[in-house]
């Protein structure tokens, strides 16, 4: 429900990072227990980015497993849901991964003109 | 655009001031992302590599930029800011989430109406449409700012502080937030305020904490309304409260029905509470 306006989130924070070059790839975490779903940021992903530097650009998504560790025993486990109790019965756990939501890295064009190396030293 | 809740591009928020009729429009892809901040972080692929955690490297056809952002970084250092500002007035702000028709209007204006002798109430009502719940509550006495977030489905950091802007909050006063009713969306969106309350009915069902179990997480508070119902319909309160707890083992947990006024001291107790509570962290 939520995911039109985290994708225009992306869009907006990588489009303002690459300075309007654009973009041909990018590349997001997102955790298992972040409440997101990721097939609607895909679906999303190709109507909010046009018009944009990421207009075509694919969007890799790499899912977080979701660890936590319990405050009573210390065990570290997999966690399958956001309420799943550690392995000894206890609910007081303490997530270690699972709650990206990230932009991990994004991937300019390298068309003529639109280089980094000259797009920058035109800034500088 | 959102398959489950219809969103679509270029849909306006707009704030209005009930008080003065002023209206002021927010466009969907403005929201959060509307307020620039420059941090001086700048990609130098030169390799005139500063002091930056950039890491670039050359594969496939492109530059990567390593980037390591949260998606939700600006709203988050917006709804900082919302909070030092509330902090340093000693305002005390409060999120009510539900479903639609738990009852939040409903205990808001009560609560307005039982306890404004007490504490200066000013009030954010947050709907996809129509003033009706703000004409609600200015008709219990408190200044309301109404956001009709068009197609979006929860309240945001810039939301709010635009609404702020409007309905000027008087220091030492309770700010209370109406959320959007909606027990998915608003969970992930911190608006600044001190805690999120959550409200849940007794014609909802005991399993809700565990269908929406990020609301109950992110809620410091549950409050189960309607309890003048319980004879007519098949709730348990100990299960849902046990389900509360499953989620979230710190939530704590009122009972009261905001029609018959039947629990609700607790709720003025909790309030007050917290009231006293803020007064003593601010630094103002």
């Amino acid at each position: 429900m939520h995911e039109l306006g985290i994708t225009q989130n992306i869009v907006s924070i990588v489009a303002e990072h690459a300075k309007g070059r654009p973009v041909n790839r990018v590349v997001l975490e997102i955790g298992a227990l972040s409440g997101i779903m990721t097939d609607a940021i895909s679906f999303c992903f190709d109507v909010v980015a046009k018009g944009t530097p990421l207009e075509g650009a694919t969007l890799e998504i790499r899912c977080i497993e979701a660890r936590a560790r319990c405050r009573s025993c210390g065990t570290e486990f997999v966690q399958e849901a956001l309420f799943s109790p550690c392995p000894c019965g206890s609910h007081g756990v303490a997530r270690l991964t699972g709650e990206e939501l990230k932009i991990k890295e994004y991937e300019l064009a390298l068309a003529s003109e639109a280089a980094p190396e000259h797009g920058l030293a035109a800034e500088r | 655009m959102c398959e489950s809740c219809g969103c679509s591009e270029g849909a306006k928020a707009t704030v209005v001031n009930l008080m003065t009729g002023a209206t002021t429009e927010i466009a969907h892809d403005d929201g959060a992302a509307g307020h620039h901040h420059h941090e001086h972080e700048h990609d130098h692929g030169d390799g005139h590599h500063h002091h930056h955690h950039h890491d670039h490297s050359h594969h496939g056809h492109g530059h990567t930029v390593e980037l390591g952002r949260a998606i939700l970084e600006k709203n988050n250092e917006l709804a900082q800011r919302n909070r030092s500002w509330f902090q340093g007035r000693e305002i005390l702000a409060l999120d009510f989430v539900s479903s639609p028709g738990a009852g939040k209007t409903t205990l808001l204006e009560h609560t307005i109406k039982e306890r404004s002798a007490a504490h200066n109430f000013y009030v954010i009502e947050g709907d996809q449409a129509t003033a009706k719940d703000g004409e609600r509550i200015r008709a219990a006495g408190a200044p309301v700012v109404q956001i009709n977030t068009g197609t979006g489905c929860h309240l945001d950091a810039d939301m709010v502080s635009r609404a702020v802007k409007e309905l000027k909050p008087a220091t030492g006063s309770v700010l209370l937030i109406e959320n959007v009713g909606n027990l998915v969306c608003p969970a992930m969106f911190d608006l600044g305020e001190q805690c999120k309350i959550v409200i849940f009915s007794v014609t909802e069902g005991e399993d809700k904490p565990l269908k929406y179990p990020h609301m109950f997480l992110a809620a410091e508070l549950m409050i189960i309304n309607k309890t003048d119902l319980l004879p007519h319909v098949d709730f348990d309160l100990a299960v849902a409260t046990s389900y509360a707890r499953d989620i979230n083992p710190q939530i704590e947990v009122l009972t009261l029905s905001a029609r018959t006024g039947e629990g609700v001291q607790a709720w003025h107790d909790w309030l007050e509470t917290k009231c006293a509570a803020m007064k003593d962290t601010a630094f103002a």
